[in-house]
């Protein structure tokens, strides 16, 4: 039974309990609504609650937890492999294989059981459904695909059989329990309760599914490669055949490099646009200019990306580097920061806004009254007021500058280098990220893995300037409130 | 200042240069901020009209009608009009057929330059050409046997002279294309055969290689990513709404609920790309579940939408008065009926303004879905929901990167296009954002 089916009926059973639950709860109440101590529809809510979400939550518990036991028990058939990864990876294109040829008719189960890889080629005959192996099959392999194939049936069918019987038994349950004084509303609150704070919990579990992703890697990334090359070499030279060097540095620097000239773009554009749109500007230019400003922060970087591709990188080239002999390539740390500095000027401009109206009037009126002009009204009273807000924006927009990807992709280049030139092509983290795990490396190199090592300071990175910027932030509102 | 200086000055009108300073520097600082401003939305434009410059020219193609006679001998040699056996005519022989039927037109006319061989006009014919005319055939095999008008894209290369990316010299040095073809694409054109028009292929074509940018188009990846948005929809709203319903109304005030506060934050700044490799981490390596899926980007792209769905509907949980809720709670609702009654229906005209903007967030996301193989080469449409979800699709921002990672210059107009199909959603969703806020919105 497919996934889809298996939903559905549960589904079906779901509302069919509703129903059911609902006419019970009246026929024990022989038609006398009074008699009840809920609305009819509570009890019919609490039958379909109690038949759908164990079984459904059951159903995704179950799909998380076999792919790794099966795992572990078929890789128990393979002793002595030295790539289990990859071998673990051929018995599921070989079990994948098996499927198919059985679905196509080309194979009946029983002939499966019988096969052997010493005895017929298997290679060929995955070729025939589209699965590309790489050698022929050795034997242990095949059987543990046998085995691999044979558990993952019985998985599926032991949890068709398990999830249908959780959603009968949650029906039974519920469907039981009605009765006139079956306090069912409060019962379907207190349900509807678990699911709201189970859903509160999602972000919990992203957070800790993004740590636990990254650490792991990591640790397998250190395990086939010194750490103590990773944060302390100077260069980064990743090679296919093995004996790279993937030193951090260099990206450390792309990245840092990229993102302070995108800030020396956009903090003194955002900052003054900030100014001036709170203290000087008219109503109506302000209600035009401000959501013209809000508009570059909601155009995708992929735009942003093909901006500096096509229009910024080959002007700078042309206007820039070439006359002033300091490179030739188009894309350069200078394009990536320039068109970066655009996207983020909203997101200096408008918290740096929000906080320069946040300072009190009185303090204006104050300075005002002593007679200082409007702007030394902002540099030397609003601006000292504000400032511990406006260093949490440029904090915020600087973690955003780090984490950005498809400017740096499209804009800043490969070339991973320690260099001052800003027309030179330089390289990111996130430039890197991509690059690492959309190349056709296998995946338990040290080539692939580096890159949740890579992930993994990007993460920290950004969450300790988030951190900090958003405590700074919040002091600060705290202040004037 | 003391008085004698004072006597210097004949009247309080005349400013002494201090206040000149003073009053400059003010002018000066108000310049500033209207440069800042003006920088800033110079900005936008530029960045705008660049890409709108460079990106319109995709939804005009060149192309030619061309009468071809559909030999039956040539495609059906057994005769029996039975499609299994037509099959084995390949996409080679109705090149040949094509190639034929353009050189019989161009010699007759008397366009062709001196000595130019047969071939060499058949390759100003799409590369896709043929094997749209084998479909065709084959959907209908009545066809064979008579002159039909085939509607063909002229190759990228023509196309591009017309629009100014391929000139004759650019074309002594290209080996795709040579100065005599695009003689007689000029001799075709002012002969009123070639025209540049809408081709609204654009929009609906699968990707195509390398060699044929002229029939590339974003059927697949405009698919793909109105599935991913379903898949969002349907998981973070719902899970969004949820979680804002208990963390706005039910939440004690603890460290526990403060730290998923915290933890909504954070995940609201974390950078896309890490969403990307959780990915590839948890759904793809770990749970199995197919590269390049709309299912696995929806998931990755719901959990990053999550946090402004959250931020945005416990805002407009907060805005329904407590009135409201005192009045239903006065009358005997309980909690749970007061909220699911009252205070949600209120709320949703600002919930729903929150979802589209999340949804046109994660439309725009490019970072995340390369992670998970979005990259791939996809040219077959993804089947029908649900089981399409599990098939290989693109999604539209990554099929811009996608037409950036090849060489022909011709894909950068058709990167720019695409372009212009997703800013057209995301301009439709914010105009829709903004309506229905217009619209619902109650000021208590």
């Amino acid at each position: 039974m497919t996934l889809g089916l298996l939903a559905a009926l549960v589904l079906v059973l779901a509302i069919g309990g509703f129903f059911l639950g609902r006419q019970r709860a009246l026929s024990t109440a022989k038609g006398d609504l009074r008699k009840l101590h809920s609305l009819p529809g509570y009890y019919g809510q609490t039958v379909a609650l109690f038949t759908a979400v164990p079984a459904f939550a059951f159903m995704v518990f179950w799909l998380f937890a076999q792919p790794a036991l099966i795992e572990t028990r078929v890789a128990k058939l393979l002793p002595g492999e030295e790539h289990l990864d990859l071998v673990m990876s051929d018995v599921r294109k070989i079990a994948e294989g098996l499927d198919l040829l059985v679905a196509r008719g080309m194979l009946s189960n029983a002939t499966v059981s019988d096969m052997r890889a010493d005895l017929s080629d298997v290679r060929s005959r995955m070729g025939d459904v589209g699965i590309a192996l790489g050698s022929n099959v050795k034997p242990a392999v095949f059987q543990a695909a046998k085995r691999y194939r044979a558990l993952n049936n019985m998985g599926h069918t032991g949890m068709t059989v398990a999830v249908l019987a959780a959603a009968l038994l949650g029906f039974g349950f519920a469907f039981m329990r009605i009765r006139p004084e079956f306090r069912a509303r409060n019962v379907s609150e207190s349900f509807v309760k678990v699911l709201l704070i189970a859903a509160s919990l999602v972000a919990i579990a992203t957070t800790v599914g993004i740590v636990l992703s990254l650490v792991f890697e990591t640790i397998n990334f250190f395990k086939i490669y010194p750490a103590a090359d990773f944060f302390l070499s100077l260069t980064w030279n990743p090679k296919f055949g093995g004996g790279s060097e993937l030193g951090i540095w260099p990206l450390i620097w792309g990245t840092l490099y990229v993102s302070l000239i995108a800030l020396a773009v956009a903090v003194p554009i955002g900052l003054f646009a900030a100014i001036y749109l709170a203290e000087y500007a008219s109503k109506k230019l302000r209600a035009i200019a401000k959501p013209l400003l809000e508009i570059l922060a909601g155009i995708p970087t992929i735009v942003y990306g093909l901006f500096a591709l096509i229009t910024v990188g080959p002007m700078l080239r042309d206007y820039f580097a070439e006359p002033m002999g300091l490179g030739t390539s188009s894309s350069s740390v200078m394009t990536a920061g320039l068109v970066m500095g655009i996207m983020i000027i909203p997101f200096v401009s408008s918290l740096s806004d929000d906080i320069i109206n946040a300072v009190p009037q009185s303090l204006r009126d104050g300075s005002y009254g002593l007679g200082a002009t409007q702007s030394e009204t902002v540099k030397q009273v609003i601006l000292p007021a504000a400032l511990p807000g406006i260093v949490g924006a440029i904090l915020l927009a600087a973690s955003r500058a780090i984490g950005e990807t498809m400017i740096v992709v499209l804009g800043a280049g490969a070339a991973a280098k320690l260099s001052l030139n800003p027309f030179e092509a330089m390289t990111t983290v996130t430039v890197k990220i991509v690059s690492q795990l959309t190349g056709d490396t296998e995946f338990a190199s040290p080539e692939t893995l580096v890159a949740f090592a890579l992930g993994l300071t990007l993460f920290g990175f950004t969450l300790i300037l988030n951190i900090v910027a958003l405590v700074i932030v919040r002091k600060y509102r705290e202040q004037y409130e | 200042m003391t008085l004698a200086d004072m006597s210097h000055r004949p009247s309080l009108y005349t400013l002494d240069a201090r206040t000149k300073a003073r009053n400059a520097a003010e002018k000066r600082f108000r310049l500033y901020g209207i440069t800042a401003v003006s920088l800033g939305v110079l900005a936008l434009v530029v960045l705008l009209t660049s890409v709108l410059g460079s990106g319109l020219g995709a939804f005009r193609q060149t192309m030619f009608t061309l009468p071809v006679t559909l030999d039956a001998a040539v495609l059906d040699k057994k005769g029996n009009r039975n499609p299994e056996e037509m099959a084995k005519a390949t996409t080679i022989t109705y090149g040949k057929v094509l190639t034929q039927a353009l050189a019989a037109v161009v010699t007759e006319r008397g366009l062709a330059p001196e000595g130019m061989k047969t071939k060499e006009i058949g390759a100003l014919i799409s590369k896709e050409a043929p094997a749209s005319l084998r479909n065709m055939v084959l959907a209908n095999p009545d066809l064979l046997g008579t002159t039909i008008d085939f509607e063909v894209l002229a190759n990228g290369r023509i196309d591009g002279f017309f629009k100014g990316r391929v000139t004759m010299e650019s074309a002594e040095l290209d080996s795709n294309v040579s100065p005599a073809q695009l003689q007689l694409a000029q001799a075709m054109k002012e002969a009123g055969m070639l025209r540049l028009a809408f081709n609204p292929a654009f929009i609906t074509n699968p990707d195509a290689s390398e060699l044929r940018p002229e029939s590339a188009g974003l059927g697949v990846a405009i698919l793909g990513s109105a599935y991913m948005m379903v898949i969002v929809l349907a998981l973070a709203l719902p899970i969004g709404v949820a979680a804002s319903i208990y963390l706005e109304e039910f939440a004690p005030q603890n460290r526990f609920t403060d730290l998923i506060e915290v933890n909504i934050a954070n995940l609201a700044a974390v950078p896309s790309i890490v969403f990307g490799i959780l990915g590839l981490a948890v759904f793809i390596n770990y749970a199995e579940l197919p590269q390049s899926s709309p299912l696995v980007g929806g998931l990755v792209l719901t959990l990053m939408t999550l946090p402004t769905i959250i931020i945005a509907t416990r805002a407009a949980l907060k805005a329904v008065p407590p009135s409201i809720k005192d009045a239903a709670l006065g009358v005997g609702a309980s909690k749970m009926q007061t909220i699911f009654h009252h205070v949600l229906p209120l709320a949703l005209p600002g919930i729903l303004t929150g979802t589209i903007i999340g949804l046109a967030q994660a439309l725009g996301e490019t970072a995340p879905l390369l992670l998970i193989g979005m990259v791939a080469f996809v040219k077959d449409y993804p089947a029908a929901p649900p089981e399409g979800f599990l098939d290989p699709a693109a999604a539209l921002p990554v099929q811009v990167y996608n037409f950036t990672q090849r060489s022909d210059p011709a894909f950068i107009e058709r990167a720019s296009g695409a372009i212009i199909v997703l800013l057209v959603f995301l301009l439709t969703m914010n105009i829709l954002a903004v309506l229905l806020r217009r619209r619902f919105e109650r000021r208590w």
